[in-house]
């Protein structure tokens, strides 16, 4: 049998997209189907039924709407601090570092190939009262002598911020280095000093650096969890140990899932308006 | 200092002015006067040092040591947006995310000035591209890009305005329309314009001024027809159109004139011409300065025997010939068609003569292949 | 004009301004130490803790030891839990790869309808946070009746592992120059040759860099293999249940070995590129 031309597209497409529709449409689809589920009376814990009980999200909204509004908030100050960590880095090692570009790139990269999970271990270590800040910032008088940093959110944020750095870091770095940086010179030549020359030329044309930047670290700052459990406490909680304990802990399904719609779409609809207003930014 | 140095005019003074990478002299011990108005323009082959001298005076890279001076201002040290001066950029560097109005408007905005629309309107007018004040930087063609870039820089009104190979993305034709235009923009406005180029064309076509470049040096400084008919080095003389150099020793003198005996055979050149320190000489004559004739045909003055044709080019306006001399050397010889005769064939046995007045004499410890292997038109990074 | 006078005294730049200067080109450069050294801390922090000798519980220094890099299995559950990583993380890097970088292809080199909404199919997952793809995937096995296990994660990775192969696979078809292709036609190549000769080893850097991306991100991730691998332990997860009592330091010595050996794959990879390109 001949293959048209105009069928090569579909033929390379449908293996990845018919899995893809599998294993990410179908649980989407799934997972809005189930939230709105209510328990089998007299059945099993685990056993649900379709009532279209859209009271669901409002309970599930309700009882955690502190930890949705903590989940934005650590996802939020994560990403301003990985944006004022990564961007000065960034713009240094496209700007500064002349043939040790690549060797720095790698290096950037390179403390995330120690596991997620151990990297946030570690900050566990460094933040309790045997690593160095604690005792170097008592002796500072910068926190009190009974301050500790573990189990708190400032160790939430900081662990955050470290753990998704990276995101951030990479997209900067590609749109930085793309500008030719003899429009950084043209700036100056034409009376702009460093500060006018970054707000009216190197930040413009670094948005889509930003905007991909702060995304890709938001997204699953908001989503995480594993840095709430291992560096926080039970005030410290955010929307995704909500999430986990109601599958694992409770096995109340629906709330799981309304609560996983939910964050999902609030997600989107932040993404949508943000991507939006950078947009528009951008032209002026 | 540094807020006089916006509203400096005046000379351009760059004294003993050293840049220095590791331990390579970019710019080397450099002094030199670019009076005010005049069009000056850096000539030199890439890597020898004029693009570094323009982007020490821009204020982009700051001297080992050495001054520079604008009038009786200091502004070595001063900060490129507190210097009156203005580039054109090579490939031009506009900025991308701004229209074409705020691509020019970006200088005078910064520096507070009030009619911005009026004066944009203005330069938009004299670059004649005032229907694309609205436009984006990458909608426009090279040499539109060019324009709004020399726009950018003079609707300032620097003291100085610096072109780095300004003209070195465009196409032959275009380049050449542009030169004329840079001129007559220049004489417009009545600017000081500082040019950098490899290409020697330009620098000749457009500039009162021509400092010819050479591994951080500058190797002659003269009016284009200065350096052109009176090279003072072999660099000079390759590096500005071609040139036949003939070995020679210097016999004696004959009034004004110098008695040169070149291969066994005597030719006679003015002593102001000669920039050799002892007997030994090159004399060097330019191409279309020879004249052919076959052997036996009477000749004016100098005369050298015995060549034969070797090769022969017709390129329209003239004829090139390679004639191979008795003692082994080959020179170029470049005829106009203007005379109907026909040409020489391979082969033919021939004389060739030339006015006197037309030789120059170098130094005889000369290198005579300096300037020949550097290829002007390589892309300059340097 | 004046001709060089070469008897004046040489200028010299004020030292002050030689300073700030200085001190201006400089300024970035210092803060890259201090970044650098923000990044290598938890770094450091893992490869000295594996050298603790700390038995179980591996969160205060005791003592200095080579043991733990002699015996890397001395806690058994450790090269079990890397040992099940691993194996997810090579099945599921070649299936992303396979069918991430035919939809790179198809996108990147065809115009077909309905190739914006692919290019969304591909976006979506990527904009949605972990947590969400990995409790509705366990809700589509429960739903069947598949219990969580091996093959569910290797299917949940290749499943979030997909858009990242296309994504990266795609950029760097984009920056190739369809002349070359035009030139291997012009040449006799017909379609497959053109395609087995040049467009694959052009493009396969990218799909080499691909699959290095696709296999980290299996190999570290935890948040959707928690949901969807029920009683197998992988490597993060052994790490994350037994954060609260005390990590093996063991534990250090793979995440330590992981650093370098990703590190030597990276500089390697760089080296060979660079030698290419002379």
């Amino acid at each position: 049998m001949k293959i048209s031309k105009s069928q090569v597209p579909y033929l390379l497409l449908f293996p990845g997209f018919a899995f893809l529709f599998t294993f990410f449409v179908l649980p989407i689809i799934n997972l809005a189907q189930t939230s709105t589920q209510t328990p089998i009376s007299g059945g099993d814990t685990g056993q649900y039924t379709q009532t279209f009980a859209f009271s669901n999200y409002i309970h599930a909204f309700t009882d955690n709407k502190d930890q949705f509004l903590r989940s934005f908030v650590y996802a939020t100050l994560a990403t301003i601090l990985a944006l004022a960590i990564s961007y000065p880095l960034a713009y240094a090692i496209a700007f500064k570092s002349g043939k040790f570009k690549n060797i720095l790139l790698v290096l950037v990269v390179a403390p995330f190939f120690t596991s997620f999970l151990l990297r946030t271990v570690a900050w566990k270590q460094i933040l309790g009262e045997e690593g160095f800040v604690v005792p170097t910032l008592r002796s500072l008088h910068i926190i009190g002598q009974q301050t500790t940093l573990t189990s708190t959110a400032f160790a939430v944020v900081t662990g955050m911020t470290y753990n998704f750095l990276p995101f951030m870091t990479l997209p900067l770095y590609a749109s930085l280095e793309r500008i030719d940086p003899r429009t950084i010179e043209a700036s100056g030549d034409l009376y702009a000093n460093g500060l006018t020359t970054f707000r009216r030329v190197t930040l413009p044309l670094s948005m889509p650096g930003v905007v991909a930047g702060t995304l890709l670290t938001f997204i699953p700052a908001a989503g995480d969890y594993v840095n709430a459990s291992i560096l926080g406490s039970p005030s410290t909680k955010m929307i995704g140990n909500v999430i986990e304990s109601r599958y694992f802990k409770i096995v109340d399904y629906p709330t799981a899932a309304a609560l996983s719609f939910t964050l999902m779409v609030a997600i989107l609809i932040l993404v949508t308006l943000y991507i939006r207003k950078a947009g528009t930014e951008e032209l002026v | 200092m540094s807020n006089d140095a916006i509203s400096a005019r005046g000379d351009l003074r760059l004294t003993r002015l050293t840049k220095t990478y590791g331990d390579f002299n970019a710019v080397d011990d450099l002094t030199l006067t670019i009076p005010k108005g005049s069009f000056f323009a850096l000539l030199g082959p890439s890597g020898c040092g004029k693009t570094t001298t323009l982007r020490m005076v821009a204020g982009l890279e700051e001297p080992t040591v050495g001054s520079i001076h604008l009038g009786d201002t200091d502004i070595t040290t001063t900060r490129p947006y507190q210097r009156p001066i203005n580039t054109v950029f090579q490939n031009y560097a506009l900025f991308p995310h701004l229209s074409i109005f705020e691509n020019i408007a970006f200088g005078l905005r910064r520096r507070g000035v009030k009619d911005v629309k009026e004066q944009v309107d203005k330069v938009l007018n004299l670059v004649e591209l005032p229907h694309l004040a609205s436009r984006k930087p990458t909608q426009l063609s090279g040499g539109q890009q060019q324009r709004i870039a020399l726009a950018r820089a003079i609707v300032n009104r620097p003291a100085l305005l610096l072109l780095d190979e300004p003209l070195g993305a465009l196409d032959l034709k275009l380049r050449r329309q542009m030169q004329i235009e840079l001129k007559w923009i220049q004489r417009e406005v009545g600017l000081t314009f500082v040019h950098v180029t490899h290409d020697q064309e330009e620098a000749m076509t457009m500039a009162d001024t021509i400092a010819v470049m050479n591994e951080g040096r500058i190797e002659q400084m003269g009016s284009p027809a200065d350096l052109y008919d009176n090279p003072e080095t072999a660099f000079v003389a390759n590096f500005l159109g071609q040139s036949n150099l003939i070995k020679g020793k210097i016999e004696g003198n004959d009034g004004d004139n110098l008695v040169v005996d070149l291969f066994g055979q005597k030719i006679s050149m003015p002593k102001n011409r000669s920039h050799a320190v002892d007997n030994s000489l090159y004399a060097g004559i330019r191409p279309e300065k020879f004249r052919i004739s076959l052997t036996g045909t009477p000749t004016r003055g100098n005369t050298l025997t015995g060549g034969h044709i070797e090769d022969v080019s017709y390129i329209g306006v003239s004829t090139q010939y390679v004639v191979s001399m008795p003692w082994g050397q080959e020179l170029m010889v470049f005829e106009q068609n203007d005379d109907g005769v026909a040409p020489f064939d391979k082969g033919d046995e021939v004389v060739i003569s030339w006015e006197p007045n037309f030789t120059f004499g170098l130094h005889g410890d000369e290198d005579i292949e300096a300037g020949t292997e550097v290829n002007p038109e390589e892309p300059v990074n340097e | 004009m004046t001709r060089v006078v070469q008897d004046a005294p040489i200028p010299t730049i004020p030292f002050n301004a030689r300073i700030s200067r200085w001190f201006g080109r400089n300024v970035l450069r210092i803060y890259m130490i201090f970044g650098f050294t923000y990044l290598f801390i938890p770094v450091a922090y893992t490869f000295v803790f594996s050298f603790n000798d700390a038995g179980k519980s591996n969160l205060i220094w005791q003592s200095f030891t080579f043991r733990n890099w002699q015996n890397p299995c001395g806690a058994p559950e450790v090269c079990n839990a890397l040992g099940n990583s691993i194996k997810i993380g090579f099945l599921a890097t070649t299936f992303a790869t396979i069918l991430g970088t035919m939809i790179a292809f198809a996108i990147g080199r065809y115009q077909f309808k309905g190739r914006s909404s692919s290019n969304l199919l591909i976006f979506l997952p990527m904009a949605t946070p972990e947590i969400v793809l990995g409790a509705s995937l366990l809700s589509l096995f429960l739903l069947f009746k598949i219990n969580p296990g091996f093959w569910p994660t290797v299917i949940a990775h290749v499943m979030f592992c997909i858009s990242f192969v296309v994504v990266t696979v795609k950029a760097r078809i984009a920056s190739l120059d369809p002349k070359l292709e035009q030139a291997a036609m012009d040449l006799y190549a017909n379609e497959f040759e053109t395609f087995r000769r040049v467009t694959l080893p052009l493009v396969a850097p990218g799909i080499a860099g691909a699959a290095l991306l696709a296999f980290s991100l299996s190999f570290d991730d935890f948040i959707i293999t928690n949901f969807n691998s029920g009683t197998l332990i992988t490597f993060p997860k052994f790490v994350y249940v037994s954060a609260a009592r005390g990590i093996p330091a063991q534990a250090n010595v793979i995440g330590s070995s992981m650093f370098f050996l990703a590190l030597t794959i990276v500089v390697v990879g760089q080296l060979v590129k660079e030698r290419k390109a002379r």
